[in-house]
């Protein structure tokens, strides 16, 4: 293999990081079983970008979204979410800290005993700060973008595969939060609901303006998002046209054998020289 | 399968790393158990979810739990009668089923079969939550599962074992009344005055201190067994199967130490 397109694994400067870096991932290592899963991995997202992480199945990256939320504890190095170390965070502190941060889950993870409707509002009724009203108007508004606003009474298991994503894209953007993980968004579902999904993203990240970290398998996906906005007039994606560019940044990361072997932006991961990326992107 | 392949699949464990597990699981379960009862101190405190297992629990484990002391104490009675009516002794039956279902049988009857329903359902529930990712949702979504889960399930069930346990008692006698009158030919009233007359504080107390302490065995083993699944669908099995099989051991052992116990406090 030649050498990695960046130096990336470099060790990073101690202590937090700039105030515009909304996570960041500091020499983190994390093994199960004895197995070396993250070796030392850095990246930084700044606020307002979306980067897309890549790898083969088993190279971490749920566990990267899980450990930007303290769900999982590396086991050396250092995370910063929204500018708090969250490998040193208590449990009860990093509660107050996930409500800034939405989640999608690779399987949805809706709760199967609720219905859409208080899925969708369950953030909002646990901080019990919010009257009933508000409360039915945001769920409505929520499950109206990602237009699902007929389910609200359904429950999860009576809804399809792309739905249910769809509905945990609500539940995690009702909030309004900062960031948004997403796990696999389009993961096992047919190419076309996996086109409204991505168009979805394209939407909460232009209209919104969040900053997220997208894991996926599907490279065209990312792609799709590094050349498309979201054109609110037409309530449509579109492409960007020639020589222009998507008004948010987006960026790739590429991980191999616990390492990150890539990170950059979309013309420089198409003309990496690296024979795995090329391979990996072919 | 050859032997030699059959010999080589299976996974040894050293006694060193098999210690280790236990010791392991053992800190995990009372973290967990302090801590159900620590959140009841915290807030947020989720009454309608207490409230709603306690219908799950309570409600739901009624008629088994009747059902089961009745006949046990219809059983104790009939067997009683074959023993005393040697010595003419028949007349008090009463006093022997009212000492056996309350001290005794009614407590571990109820605590075996609400754990045989619950803690079971208890382990399936969380474990299917863990292996659906729904526990990691609830985290990221700013909620504690031990507050939110564990706790209500664990008052629900200490509450409502307590209930059940008097209920359960006074089936049991009279399951016992039914065989004493209808079997045996014996005045009712009597029954109920030998009974009821029998009956110390001490009685009374052990009778309705063991439910407390089932009560949280049970919840606690179950929700222990749930949050600590692994291996998908097959894990929720396993998970489950090893909840109701703990809980019931921890009540029958745990039932001797409370016994002896509580007959040293009460000098009886």
């Amino acid at each position: 293999m030649s050498t990695p397109t960046l130096p990336l694994d470099a060790p990073a400067a101690p202590g937090p990081p700039p105030a515009k870096d909304v996570i960041a991932f500091d020499n983190v290592a994390i093994a199960f079983e004895e197995k070396i899963v993250l070796d030392g991995i850095s990246f930084r997202l700044p606020r307002g970008e979306t980067k897309a992480i890549f790898g083969v199945a088993g190279s971490g990256k749920s566990t990267i979204l899980k450990m930007a939320l303290g769900l999982v504890k590396p086991d050396s190095g250092h995370i910063y979410t929204l500018g708090e170390e969250v490998t040193v965070m208590p449990e009860e502190h990093l509660f107050e800290l996930r409500r800034k941060v939405g989640i999608v889950f690779q399987e949805s993870a809706l709760f199967d005993s609720l219905t859409v409707r208080d899925n969708v509002a369950y953030r909002l009724m646990e901080e019990a700060a919010t009257s009933p009203k508000e409360i039915e108007r945001r769920v409505r508004e929520a499950l109206r973008f990602v237009e699902l606003e007929n389910t609200v009474d359904l429950f999860p298991a009576e809804l399809s595969g792309g739905m249910r994503r769809r509905v945990a894209i609500a539940r995690a953007i009702i909030t309004e939060p900062e960031t948004i993980l997403y796990d696999s968004p389009t993961g096992g579902l047919d190419p076309v609901t996996s086109t409204t999904i991505v168009e979805l993203l394209i939407k909460q990240r232009d209209v919104s303006k969040t900053s997220s970290l997208l894991v996926t398998h599907r490279l065209q996906d990312a792609f799709t998002m590094a050349t498309h906005y979201f054109d609110t007039k037409t309530n449509q994606m579109r492409l960007v046209p020639a020589g222009g560019r998507i008004e948010a940044p987006m960026s790739f990361l590429l991980l191999r054998d616990g390492k990150v072997i890539f990170d950059g932006n979309l013309e420089e991961l198409v003309h990496s020289q690296d024979d795995y990326i090329r391979e990996y992107i072919s | 399968m050859a032997a030699g392949d059959f010999l080589s699949s299976i996974e040894l464990i050293s006694p060193t790393e098999f210690a280790k597990k236990k010791i392991q699981s053992l800190q995990d379960y009372s973290i967990l158990a302090a801590e159900s009862v620590a959140n009841l101190f915290r807030r947020p405190r989720y009454a309608a979810d207490m409230m709603q297992q306690m219908d799950l629990i309570g409600f739901g484990s009624l008629p088994i739990v009747l059902a089961s002391v009745f006949f046990t104490g219809a059983a104790l009675a009939l067997n009683s009668a074959t023993t005393l009516s040697r010595f003419g002794a028949t007349t008090v039956i009463g006093q022997l089923v009212s000492i056996g279902i309350v001290r005794e049988l009614g407590p571990v009857l109820a605590g075996l079969v609400v754990a045989g329903r619950n803690s079971s359902g208890m382990a399936s529930e969380l474990g299917s939550m863990i292996v659906t990712e729904q526990i990691d949702a609830m985290r990221a979504l700013g909620t504690d599962p031990l507050k939110k889960l564990v706790t209500p399930r664990v008052v629900a069930t200490v509450v409502m074992l307590f209930f059940l346990t008097i209920l359960g008692d006074f089936m049991g006698l009279l399951g016992g009344s039914f065989v004493a009158s209808l079997l045996l030919g014996l005045d009712a009233h009597e029954y109920w005055s030998n009974a009821w007359q029998t009956l110390v504080f001490s009685d009374v107390f052990m009778g309705l201190i063991k439910p407390l302490v089932f009560g949280f065995i049970i919840a606690t083993v179950g929700c222990y067994y749930g949050l600590s699944t692994k291996g998908g669908t097959q894990g929720v099995g396993r998970a489950t199967t090893e909840a109701v099989v703990a809980a019931m051991i921890l009540i029958i052992v745990v039932d001797v130490f409370v016994t002896r116990l509580l007959m040293v406090l009460l000098g009886s």
